[in-house]
Parts: C-alpha cells; sequence; structure tokens
C-alpha cells in the first residue's frame, strides 16, 4: 500500500475564505491529482468499497484482499504481456451512498483509471457501474448479490462470484444433498431473514427451491435492520418445532439470532444459513460453543487447496480474518490482471472482450476456471461449509469436502 | 403458519420480553430527557456516545477480564468526565447559544466520534461472551437470559438513583431551578454553565452505564449507539421531555410495544408500532405523559 | 444603496454565465459531477431552508419529501409507463401533497419547535417501514431503473446532463427563495419565524402560510427524488426515507446561512469540496472523516451565522452600514 504525505495543512481559514471568495474552480481544480502524470507503465484498478460507515467492516476487508492480490501480482512480475507493467490501486470509498460511489469512478477516470472492482452493495454496484459503462471501462463485481448488475445488457460490467439467485439454488441442492446422505432426517425449514433485497430476494427463490428437495418451508419471518431484541422470533421458531433454522441476514442479526436460540432452548437438527453475514472464523473462532455445527452457504475457499491454505496463513499472521470479501476481492483483482495479460493492451474494448472470453482458474475456490455468460461467471459456485471444533470444514459438495457433514447435530 | 391460538399463548412471553429490553431503552433515553428538559438541545451525538461506553466495556473485559456489569463502577464516573468537559469546554462554548448550532455541534461530535471509532477499534463487529451468557431464568411460561435480567433491575436501580439524585441533593435542586427558570437561578447565585455541564455530564453517565448494561446481550460497531437513538427519543416524548419517571414508564411502553408488535405484525412491519405511538403522541400530547405542561 | 443592488444583480448574472459555462471550461468529468451533487444538495437544501430557514419550523425528516417523488416517478414508469420528464411532475405533486398531509396534521396540532422536528422524523421513519412492507414500491427488494440515456426518461451519456438538469433545478430553487424573500407571503414565513403570536396579532394567518412552506419544500423535494433515481438507477426503503438524507439538508443550509438566498449553496459547495479533499489526503477509513467533523463544528464555532454570515458582514461594513 503507497502512502501518500498526508497534506492537511490548508488551513480552515484561508481554504475557506478561498472557497467563499468565488474562486469555486480554482479552489477545487488546484487540488489536482499528483498521480495523473505517471507514466503508462502502470495498470490503474479503480477499488470503490465501503471502508467508512456501517458496512465499514466488510468494505475493509475487501480493500484488504484487492491490495493483497496486487502486491502479490506485481512481485511475480506484473502485467508480462504489458512489459511488466505493474497494477496501481487507486483507493475509493464510496461512503456506503450509490452518489458517491458514482462519483468515484468519475474522479478515478479522470486519474486515469484501466478497470474498477467493488462495490459489496448493490445498490452502489448498479450506480458505479453504470457510471463506468459511459467509458466502457471494465467493471469486476467482487461482491454484489444482485442479479441486475450483471442482467442490464452492460457490456463492461462483470461478476466472478455468483448472484443470490445461483447461490440459493446451490444452498438447495447441497441441503438436499446433506439430508438425503443422512437418511432424511430433516423435513421442515424455517426461514428468517433480513428485509433487504438481499434477505427478501434469496429467501422468495428458497421458498421456490426448497420443496424440490423435498424439505416444507413452514414459515417465513422477515426482520428489520437492525433488530434489537430476538426473543420473540426464538420464541416462534420454538412453537414451530423446525427441523432447520435457516438465516439470511447480515451479521449483528446472525449473531444475535443464534445466541437467543440458544438462550431459548430452541432444538433444531441444523442452523443452514444462505451467505450468513456473520459465519465466518472471527465467529467460529470467538464463540466456539456456540457456532458449533452451524452450517452456512457462501462462496467459500477450497480448504485443500495448498495456495489457500497459504493465503489464509498469510493473512492470519497480518492479524486479519479470513473472510469471504478476501477470497472474493483477490479474485476480482486476478480476473482482471487475467483479462489485461491476454489483452496485452489498457483499451477498454478489447479488455472487455478478454474479460469475456475469461478461462481463469480460481486457484483456490472449489470450482473450474471461469465461463462468462453475459457477464456472469457461471462456472462458479458456493459450497456448504460448517464449524466444526473452532474451524471451518467444506462439507457439500463432497468431491472439495474437507470433513464429513455433522447433520442432524447432537442434542446440546 | 402460526394460528391465533399460539399467538395467543406467546402473548406473556412476548410482554415480558419487553419490559426486560424496555428497561435499558429506558436508560438510554434517561440522558436525553435530562439532557433535554434542562439545557433544552437535542443531543445529536447520543448514540456515538453510547458506543463509546460500550467500547470501553468491551475493552476492559477483553484486556482486564472485568466483567461488564462491575465495570459500570469505572464507566460512569468517566462518562461523566466526558460528557462534562464536552459541554464545559466544547458544545457550550462553540454553539453561541443558538440551537440550530448545538444541533451542528452535536453532529459534528458524532460523525467524529463514530470516525475515531472506526480509525482507532476498526468496524469490526465485537461481541463477549460471559460465563453466564446462556444461563437463564425459567419463569415457568418463558426463558429470561440471565444478562437481560441482571440488566433489568441494573436499570430500575440507576433510574432510582438519578431519581434521588435529582430529587434529594443540592445539585438535583440546583439542575432544577435551573431547567424551571434560567435567569433566576443566575440571580440567586447559582453557576447556570456549570449546572449545564454537570447535567450533560449527568446524561451521558447514564449512557455510561447503558453501554455497561448493554454489551452482554448486544454488540458493538462504531454504529451501534445509532440502534437505540430514534427508539430513545420516543421515549423521551412519550414520557414527557425532562421526565424520570416518564422515561422508565415510556421505556417499558416501548419495549413492550415493539415486543407484541412485532409478534403481531413480524419483526419488520411491527416496527411501525414505534413510530405511530411517536406520531400519534406528539399530536395528541405533546408533553408526554409525564411532562409537565410548557 | 441602488448602486449596490445592481451590483449583486450583475454578480448573479455572471455567476450564472460562469456556471452555464464550467462544462465547456473545465474538461474533467470528476468535477462536474461532484458539482452536479454540490447543486442537488443545494437544491435539497433550499427545500428544507424554505420551512426550516424562513418559516423557521425546523425538520429532522425533510427526506420524506424526497423518497415520495422519487417513488413516485418510478411507479408511475414501471407500472404505467409515464416517461421521467412527465413523471417528476407527478413527483412534485405527490411531494406537495406529502407537505399538505404531514403540515395539516402538524400545524392544525399546533406542533412548533423540537415537537415538530420530531414529528417530521416519526414521518420519514413510518413511511420507510411502509415503504419495506408494500407491494407497489418493490418492498425490501426496491425498484431498479432501467439504463437507457435519453432526455424523456431524464438521464444522460454525459455528466453534463446531468449538471444542467441539477443547474436547472437549482436556480429554479433560488429563484423561488429570491421571490420569497420579496413577496409579502416570505414576509409572513420571517414574521411566524420571529413570534407566531406576534405575527398572528398583525394579521397573518400563520396555519395557511405554513401549510404553503410546507408545500412548496414538498414540491422541491419530490423534484429532486426523481432527479436522484434516474441518475442513480436503484431506489429502496433506506435510500428513499433514511435519515442520512435529512441530516444532509438541514446541515448545508444551516452551515451556509439559515434563511438565506444562497445559504444552501455556499454551504452545500463547501462541505463537498471538504469532504472530497480529505478524501484525497487522508484515505486510511474513519480519518477523512474526523477532519470533516472537526471541521463542521469548527465552522459552526466560528461563523455562528453561516458561511453566509462572513459575507454580510462584509456587505454591510462596504455599504458603510452599522456591524450588527
Amino acid at each position: 500500500m503507497t502512502k501518500k504525505p498526508t497534506k492537511s495543512t490548508i488551513s480552515r481559514r484561508s481554504f475557506v475564505a478561498g472557497t467563499t471568495a468565488g474562486a469555486a474552480v480554482l479552489a477545487t481544480t488546484s487540488i489536482g491529482f499528483p498521480r495523473m502524470a505517471r507514466a503508462e507503465d502502470t495498470v490503474k484498478i479503480g477499488l470503490i468499497h465501503p471502508v467508512t460507515g456501517f458496512l465499514a467492516f466488510p468494505g475493509a476487508q475487501l480493500r484488504y484482499g484487492s491490495e493483497l492480490a496486487i502486491a502479490d501480482i506485481n512481485a511475480a512480475g506484473g502485467v508480462k504481456s504489458m512489459g511488466g507493467a505493474k497494477l496501481e490501486a487507486l483507493l475509493g470509498d464510496s461512503q456506503t451512498k450509490p452518489q458517491i460511489g458514482a462519483a468515484e469512478v468519475e474522479k478515478m477516470h479522470e486519474a486515469g483509471v484501466h478497470a474498477f472492482s467493488g462495490c459489496y452493495q448493490s445498490a452502489v454496484g448498479i450506480a458505479a457501474s453504470a457510471a463506468a459503462a459511459k467509458y466502457n471501462i471494465p467493471f469486476s463485481i467482487d461482491v454484489g448479490v444482485s442479479d441486475t448488475l450483471v442482467t442490464r445488457g452492460l457490456e463492461n460490467v462483470f461478476r466472478m462470484m455468483d448472484g443470490y439467485g445461483r447461490i440459493a439454488k446451490d444452498a438447495a441442492t447441497n441441503l438436499g444433498l446433506i439430508n438425503k446422505a443422512a437418511g432424511s432426517p430433516a423435513k421442515t425449514v424455517v426461514i428468517v431473514h433480513e428485509e433487504s433485497l438481499f434477505g427478501t430476494g434469496t429467501a422468495k427463490l428458497m421458498g421456490d427451491y426448497l420443496p424440490e428437495q423435498g424439505l416444507e418451508v413452514v414459515e417465513v419471518i422477515k426482520h428489520a435492520n437492525p433488530t434489537r431484541n430476538f426473543d420473540n422470533i426464538a420464541l416462534r421458531i420454538k412453537s414451530m418445532n423446525p427441523d432447520i433454522v435457516m438465516p439470511i441476514n447480515y451479521p449483528g442479526e446472525y449473531v444475535l439470532l443464534a445466541r437467543t436460540l440458544r438462550q431459548q432452548r430452541v432444538d433444531f437438527a441444523a442452523s443452514y444459513s444462505v451467505l450468513g453475514g456473520g459465519f465466518n472464523f472471527k465467529f467460529v473462532q470467538e464463540m466456539t460453543d456456540l457456532a458449533e455445527n452451524m452450517i452456512d452457504v457462501n462462496h467459500w475457499y477450497d480448504p485443500n487447496s495448498a495456495f489457500g491454505q497459504e493465503l489464509r496463513r498469510r493473512v492470519e499472521a497480518d492479524g486479519k480474518f479470513f473472510t469471504m470479501e478476501i477470497y472474493t476481492a483477490y479474485n476480482s483483482i486476478r480476473l482482471l490482471h487475467d483479462a489485461f495479460e491476454r489483452a496485452a493492451t489498457t483499451a477498454p474494448e478489447a479488455v472487455n472482450a478478454a474479460l469475456a472470453s475469461s478461462t481463469m482458474d480460481p486457484l483456490f475456490m472449489p470450482y473450474g476456471p471461469t465461463r462468462m455468460v453475459n457477464g456472469q461467471n457461471m462456472g462458479s459456485r458456493a459450497v456448504a461449509i460448517q464449524a466444526q471444533n473452532g474451524d471451518v470444514q467444506l462439507i457439500s459438495p463432497t468431491e472439495f469436502a474437507s470433513a464429513e457433514a455433522v447433520f442432524p447435530r447432537p442434542k446440546v | 403458519m402460526l394460528d391465533e391460538f399460539m399467538l395467543l399463548g406467546m402473548m406473556p412471553a412476548a410482554v415480558v420480553n419487553g419490559l426486560m429490553f424496555g428497561a435499558i431503552y429506558a436508560l438510554v433515553a434517561l440522558g436525553l430527557t435530562l439532557i433535554y428538559g434542562v439545557l433544552h438541545i437535542i443531543n445529536f451525538a447520543h448514540g456515538a456516545l453510547l458506543m463509546l461506553a460500550m467500547y470501553a466495556a468491551f475493552y476492559l473485559f477483553r484486556h482486564f477480564g472485568i466483567d461488564p456489569y462491575f465495570a459500570i463502577v469505572f464507566v460512569v464516573p468517566a462518562s461523566f468526565v466526558l460528557g462534562y468537559a464536552l459541554y464545559r469546554w466544547g458544545i457550550g462554548k462553540l454553539a453561541h447559544g443558538k440551537d440550530e448550532n448545538i444541533l451542528l455541534v452535536t453532529l459534528g461530535l458524532a460523525i467524529v466520534i463514530e470516525n475515531a471509532a472506526i480509525f482507532f477499534f476498526t468496524a469490526d463487529q465485537q461481541t463477549i461472551t460471559l460465563s453466564y451468557s446462556y444461563d437463564t431464568v425459567d419463569l415457568g411460561f418463558v426463558f429470561l437470559s440471565l444478562p437481560k435480567v441482571i440488566s433489568f433491575f441494573a436499570s430500575l436501580f440507576i433510574c432510582l438513583l438519578l431519581w434521588l439524585l435529582i430529587s434529594k441533593t443540592d445539585l438535583g435542586r440546583a439542575i432544577r431551578a435551573v431547567a424551571k427558570e434560567r435567569q433566576g437561578a443566575r440571580l440567586v447565585g447559582i453557576d447556570v454553565e456549570h449546572i449545564f455541564a454537570a447535567t450533560y455530564g449527568i446524561g451521558i453517565a447514564c449512557l455510561g452505564a447503558a453501554g455497561c448494561l448493554l454489551l452482554p446481550s448486544f454488540y458493538v460497531d462504531p454504529f451501534t449507539g445509532n440502534i437505540f437513538v430514534l427508539v430513545a427519543f420516543t421515549i423521551v416524548v412519550l414520557g414527557g421531555m425532562g421526565s424520570i419517571v416518564g422515561a422508565l414508564v415510556g421505556g417499558f411502553i416501548i419495549g413492550v410495544t415493539e415486543s407484541v408488535g412485532g409478534l403481531i405484525l413480524g419483526e419488520s412491519l411491527g416496527q411501525i408500532g414505534i413510530s405511530l405511538i411517536f406520531i400519534l403522541i406528539l399530536v395528541l400530547r405533546p408533553t408526554g405523559l409525564f411532562g409537565a405542561k410548557s | 444603496m441602488k448602486s449596490l443592488k445592481s451590483r449583486n444583480g450583475l454578480l448573479c448574472l455572471a455567476g450564472l454565465v460562469l456556471a452555464l459555462l464550467i462544462p465547456q471550461i473545465i474538461d474533467n468529468n470528476f468535477y462536474i459531477d461532484v458539482l452536479t451533487l454540490v447543486l442537488f444538495s443545494a437544491f435539497l437544501g433550499q427545500s428544507w431552508n424554505i420551512l426550516g430557514g424562513y418559516a423557521g419550523q425546523f425538520s429532522f425528516g425533510g427526506v420524506v419529501f424526497f423518497g415520495t417523488g422519487a417513488y413516485a416517478s418510478s411507479i408511475l414508469f414501471r407500472s404505467f409507463g409515464i416517461d421521467p420528464w412527465i413523471g417528476i411532475f407527478g413527483a412534485i405533486a405527490a411531494g406537495a401533497a406529502m407537505g399538505a398531509f404531514i403540515g395539516f396534521i402538524s400545524f392544525r396540532y399546533g406542533l412548533k419547535g423540537s415537537y415538530f422536528a420530531l414529528i417530521t422524523l416519526a414521518f420519514a421513519e413510518f413511511f420507510r417501514i411502509i415503504a419495506n412492507s408494500v407491494e407497489f414500491t418493490g418492498g425490501g427488494v426496491g425498484i431498479f431503473i432501467d439504463y437507457n440515456p435519453s432526455l424523456t426518461q431524464l438521464q444522460f451519456d454525459n455528466p453534463a446532463g446531468y449538471y444542467y438538469l441539477a443547474l436547472l433545478m437549482t436556480v429554479i430553487s433560488l429563484l423561488i427563495a429570491w421571490w420569497l424573500e420579496r413577496s409579502r407571503f416570505g414576509a409572513s414565513l420571517v414574521a411566524i419565524r420571529e413570534n407566531e403570536e406576534a405575527a398572528e396579532a398583525l394579521g397573518v394567518n400563520a396555519f395557511r402560510c405554513k401549510m404553503y412552506a410546507i408545500c412548496i419544500a414538498g414540491a422541491m423535494g419530490g423534484a429532486a427524488g426523481t432527479f436522484y433515481t434516474q441518475k442513480f438507477l436503484y431506489l429502496d426503503p433506506p435510500i428513499a426515507y433514511g435519515i442520512g438524507t435529512s441530516v444532509e439538508m438541514l446541515l448545508v443550509t444551516i452551515v451556509g446561512g439559515l434563511g438565506t438566498i444562497f445559504g444552501p449553496l455556499v454551504g452545500a459547495f463547501v462541505l463537498h469540496s471538504i469532504n472530497e479533499v480529505a478524501r484525497h489526503y487522508l484515505e486510511a477509513p474513519g480519518l477523512s472523516m474526523i477532519v470533516y467533523g472537526l471541521i463542521l463544528i469548527g465552522i459552526v464555532g466560528f461563523l455562528p451565522n453561516g458561511l453566509i454570515g462572513l459575507f454580510r458582514r462584509r456587505q454591510k461594513k462596504m455599504a458603510g452600514g452599522d456591524d450588527a
């Protein structure tokens, strides 16, 4: 990460006086971009993430994963087809707002950006990638669940990971497999989902897919963001007595729900979440007892891959948690790098074409090479993972499994 | 699907759960109502300061193993000092006595505190697990989590202490005098600026206690505090701005409304009960249940 | 005095010409985009200013008009195929109607000061929850707007298009404020702000005046909603009715100067500039916003009458008036 000198020496008085004197244009243009004048031997990648605001944690993880990938690629010789041109990160902060995310696109375009990676929130991704479409600049979505991101016909937008549409399908299929392998002990599901696009959209699809797996959805409970108290929801679940509890929500609510279910002595065969916001190494390590045997379906790394193990070790040695944001960000940058390598130019049309024909090996992810259809990678897949003895194991599909599923979970 | 009979069966449990959380809501609202009642300012930094108290309790637990309930002993005085200083040398000085400026100063303060939290603590969500986190009290028809029960009684106790402080001590008398008649209080020799700062300090001290009591049953990140602020505003208006008893009763009413509303309408639409009470009480009885007629 | 007035008129004209030329002068889409956001904030701020600045009715829920307008034109387009350039009038009408609704309930029951501020906050939250729970708003999933640049869609394939649209809206908002300062109606609003009882004693119908003010504010907020959705292409309940926008509206106005024509514009310009400059130099998460917050507190502390107050003082001195 390149640290620039922090020139916050513009005094309040001179700044205010300067701007209010009507020298509007002068004041802003004089800020300038010191990095603009750089030579053409770098490939500039704009990272747009919510690093401040209420999503600052995933935002910071995404930025970290992206910078890690850029550092690795540069250490390995940069873009070789372009004479070893180095990747350079332009750091952007969407502040969780679509308008700021779109403004970052304009700012980075002026700074000569060659590709973007972002944005976590679908709302920001939609606004920012549309802004980038005006210049046809390649835009790789690292995290963004809405399928609208890739169904708008924008030729510059690509997504390596799945949206919630295909994840819901994977989640249902894996649950069906796990259940069948155990002799189909589970029959009923209660879905608990958050109220926005992610939770509502995924829950609706699960309602369609689960019956195909012989599972009946007996109740769908929607909750607000944030929900302060899950006691009532726990009571409802208890009264329905389902075999599976399926949370589809954000980290805070995910953990609160899990704790409340335990306090209220709600008994079930498994907690099986879809893109469970709170399910990660931090949760599993800090609340080992609570997390034990909880299952999640997510973009997860392949625990059997040597590269994945090494990456995890490095990230953890750096004092960070190896969350899914890091994998998605890392591969999003690799996807862009691979396209630059094959296009051997930064011309947007050529890079977009290279992205569209990408067949990149995802290295440490449990699936095969990239296969882009209208900007969506159809080669990716979400897997089922389970907390076991303070670690996370991949349990389904079995060809990538690092451990057998504990299902149904033993009585607490 | 749940039928009405089952809903009815869950009602007593929902009411009790609502009361448990209502007591903590009341504590958050207590600080707000006190500050409003005496200084007539709406404190936009309330959520940020609550978050700060929760982080204080969190780090005391993580680094020194201090139980959050015991941490109250440290966090409350520290919060008082912080609040006193913030008002005496910050808000009071910078606002030039204008309401709109107080608004902006407290807003600016909230922005600074929240982002300082991101910078220093990172935005990572933190939770703590105590040895008794999953212990419960069995009332027969409902399990109550032990941390919530402790918080409930602690909140009641703190409300009582605050009530004694305001109604029985010299400081309390001075605060009430300033609340009622600023100029008059000044004339009889009360240091009004000191009383203002002390009131703000006490308000923030309430938040300090609330932060410690919330932590065991919630999580903390740089934006957690705001989750409780809108609820606290509703409680302040419902109970009557400036009324301690009102904040407590209001806290219970809102806690139960939220809980029962969630049970009947679902936890998403159920939140509407709070907004409706907010609007209705403002329209029909803006002085609140226990507020003095202005 | 007369020369001063005509001089101010000339300055405004020069400012307008400069604003019109900016996309030609500045060959940098980022600055155009940021200036568009400035104008958008200024427009929203003016909506707040008419009610909060001139009429003295502070609201914490100014976003409610914005959200209503945003939903109105989006739903008109999605469900009835009405293009946004017509839909924006539907948004204006919906915003005004929302103003009339909230105004009637609040003013009919005599809510003032912080009580009025809080009821607007409650209404914004109320409608956020409603928008989340009903079908025709798309519920929590929200509404996606197709990317389809054309004038009838109020979508443009270059930042200058949005800039001119925002400029047009801002000029209209300035003209409204200018008219307000000269009209009897505006004088009545100011009288209500200073002392409602006294104003009524002088024959001002306070209820009616406040109703007009909140409807104008509502109409403006509604128009802003259409602009937003056509530029950013997605709308959901937290965007439509979230408190962030309400805060921004009052922030730019108070920092710039309450109850002044140019206050919201100056406030929006300065605050956005600070945000961009701080972000540019301080990349560590949180740091830039700490600086932003401190500068905000500083402005309030040193310029209690807003940034416009700085001009006023200077102008008065030049005109030989007393520095009150």
